[in-house]
């Protein structure tokens, strides 16, 4: 493989990310308010299908990017309502939503199964573009991947940068200590859940609109990046920076499988395709091991350099939830 | 409990149940179609003559079977997601079993009945790599669970696409079916066999039974309620949660194995028609109550086997019933929400000592 191929292919990976950054993006901050909003896999179809019919519908890409957004919106207020207000289980909630909205996708969008719609075209930045290597990579991409590039760092900023951030990180772990300083929980909790929804909901589009265009109901694959985009915010450690870096990931480990598709024919290309999964639960294990007791149990056992070794890899890998996320915050 | 807490409680739950039908009225209307012709055909292909009505059943006893199992799970307050690899997996160990053992002198029956053992095994395994992951690894069970899902998909297409491939060409039709002895024994000119509603009454009265009169469903029940006061008081809880996992397990991969017998007659990559998850949605419906889930069960079979009638009659996608499965589960949870929020928890207003019945 050349240079330019090779360039080619990883400015795809790039492109590729996008959605899911929007998805692990949207609920990061979700959860740093401390609600989990399980419901992404139906909030991607839906929202792509949405997407995708209001720009046909209407002509207007713009449109169907508010649409989609604006269906994450309303399941994400969905999810805070059945949890802050009813104070019914967040996942029961989400995991229902998840699957009737997925449902819903394909039942209202059968009409618009397989039409021909706008699609979002690339935009070279000039000057920037011209850049070797960088330029094709990161500046002759669509508005969207640019999107998704500006977002990783807005939303860090915000988060470590900002006195709202601190607000959304206090509501998250210490919810009572927050409230004692004024902050209104359930409010913001309320408000952060909504705005994650939209973010979320920017990835169907990005999908429909975009680097999937069109919309071909159950057989669109669409099915099942929700479930993956949850586990890379867990791998993420619900930082934006090391959330982004599983998106990357993530996409480059699925271009990796269809490019040794050639290589490998007996394996069946399905396989490959969802190959990413297991070593998805792989860096959950990696993830979360360091917290469990027996491991601390056999460091110890170790000799001491090599202990030192291990033990600082498991603590790099390592994440800790929000103190208080999913659990409900009452003010009396 | 109180006549008029009684009374309020079933209007908060027909509130649900109109709330959750004119929703779907709209996703009807919404979609061009006459919705009043819609559900009547979804009655009419459900229950109109006594073949459709087996027909449900064929579809309940899988949803039995998965909601027996995630009773179990559910009291010890796991949410066993990866129910649905469960029941992959266990299909996939019966096929394996039949084409060890189709060509060989072991009687017919013998290989059936050692086919749907090895079904529950596999089923019960999976559940334990789901248990295990979450035990020592900290790998919360829902992502767990998602990721083996995965997996097991993958293991399915792998098999159909590669060494179990039909021999000609490898198609999402699934491997080559097998011979008519192999299959479970059907009722007379019906898609319903004996054995299979057998397991599937079977399972729920012993959860029933197993989560109400015994020392174990009580355990698991203060694991599930206060999994640290649980440990305290010295319920051995991680032992008791691999338990739970294992049988729910096992559960799934009787429900993958009769797939596979009763039904398909082969190993298909959509062996698990979605029954796990429909069974989680089930067991919110009924408040993992065991009692209930046969009815509710029942009635959930009976959209399914409807909705196959919209793509034919009305040229609407049958993904109708989950559409409906879904408002339904989320409006009963919503109003019983607003209905504790209004009445407090289990009638507060009418006295205290109403607190701790639900």
């Amino acid at each position: 493989m050349d240079t330019s191929t090779l360039i080619v292919s990883l400015a795809g990976v790039l492109a590729w990310a996008a959605p899911i950054l929007f998805a692990v993006l949207g609920e990061t901050i979700t959860e740093r308010a401390g609600v989990i909003n399980l419901s992404l896999n139906g909030t991607i179809l839906l929202s792509a299908m949405g997407g995708f019919a209001m720009a046909v519908d209407t002509g207007s890409l713009l449109l169907g990017f508010l649409t989609g957004m604006a269906i994450g919106a309303l399941v994400a207020l969905v999810v805070a309502l059945s949890s802050i207000t009813l104070h019914q289980s967040q996942v029961a909630v989400g995991f229902v939503l998840a699957l009737l909205c997925r449902d819903l996708s394909y039942f209202l969008g059968n009409p618009y199964m397989g039409l021909p719609g706008p699609r979002l075209s690339t935009w070279s930045i000039p000057l920037l573009s011209e850049i070797p290597y960088l330029g094709p990579l990161f500046f002759d991409q669509d508005l969207v991947t640019y999107t998704s590039f500006a977002l990783i760092f807005i939303i860090w900023l915000f988060v470590y940068k900002t006195r709202p951030g601190l607000a959304l990180r206090g509501i998250g772990e210490r919810p009572a200590a927050a409230f004692v300083r004024g902050a209104n929980v359930k409010r913001l909790r309320y408000l952060y859940t909504v705005i994650g929804g939209a973010i979320i909901g920017l990835a169907g589009p990005a999908y429909s609109l975009s680097i999937k265009a069109g919309w071909k109901g159950t057989i669109s694959g669409l099915d099942g990046i929700g479930w993956i985009a949850l586990a890379i915010t867990i791998f993420g450690g619900w930082n934006p920076l090391r959330a982004a870096f599983g998106a990357y990931l993530f996409s480059f480990l699925q271009w990796l499988g269809l490019a040794l598709q050639t290589r490998l024919p007996n394996i069946p290309s399905q396989v490959l395709q969802v190959a990413p999964f297991p070593l998805m639960i792989l860096t959950l294990l990696l993830v979360n091991i360091g917290n469990a007791e027996w491991v601390d149990r056999i460091l110890a056992s170790l000799p001491e350099g090599m202990r030192r070794v291990v033990a600082r890899f498991l603590r790099a890998l390592q994440a800790s939830p929000p103190a208080s996320l999913g659990v409900p915050f009452e003010s009396e | 409990m109180p006549k008029r807490t009684v009374w309020l409680n079933i209007l908060f739950q027909v509130a649900a149940v109109l709330l959750a039908l004119g929703f779907t009225t709209l996703v009807l209307v919404m979609a061009g179609a006459p919705p009043l012709v819609a559900y009547q055909r979804i009655i009419y292909g459900s229950l109109s003559t006594f073949s459709r009505f087996t027909d449900v059943l064929v579809s309940w006893i899988p949803l039995m079977l998965t909601i027996s199992g995630l009773l179990i799970t559910f009291s010890a307050g796991l949410w066993n997601i990866g129910i649905e690899g469960q029941v992959t997996v266990g299909a996939v160990f019966t096929t394996l079993v039949i084409r060890l053992l189709m060509d060989t002198a072991v009687p017919d029956s013998l290989v059936i009945a050692l086919s749907i053992l090895a079904g529950v095994v596999g089923g019960a395994l999976w559940a334990l790599l789901a248990g295990a992951l979450k035990t020592f690894g900290g790998v919360n069970e829902i992502f767990g669970g998602l990721g083996l899902n995965f997996v097991a998909t993958a293991l399915t297409i792998w098999l159909i696409f590669g060494p179990w491939k039909r021999p000609g060409v490898a198609s999402m039709a699934g491997t080559e079916p097998f011979p008519a002895e192999f299959s479970l024994p059907l009722f007379p000119d019906l898609r319903l066999s004996p054995w299979s509603l057998a397991f599937g009454i079977l399972a729920i009265v012993i959860v029933y039974f197993l989560l109400r009169g015994t020392h174990f469903g009580l355990k698991l029940k203060a694991i599930g309620r206060n999994m640290r006061a649980a440990f305290l008081l010295g319920i051995p809880t991680w032992q008791h949660m691999m338990l739970a996992f294992l049988l729910c397990g096992a559960f799934a991969g009787l429900a993958g194995a009769l797939q596979v017998t009763a039904i398909y007659h082969r190993l298909i990559p959509s062996i698990s028609s979605g029954y796990g998850f429909l069974g989680l949605l089930v067991g919110m419906l009924i408040n993992y109550q065991a009692i209930w889930a046969a009815p509710v069960a029942l009635f959930f079979a009976a959209l399914n086997v409807g909705s196959i009638q919209l793509p034919l009659v009305l040229k609407l996608d049958s993904s109708f019933s989950g559409v409906l499965q879904g408002v339904l589960v989320l409006f009963v949870l919503m109003t019983e929400g607003l209905r504790q929020r209004l009445l407090g928890r289990g009638g507060l207003r009418l006295g205290r000592k109403n607190q701790g019945e639900k």
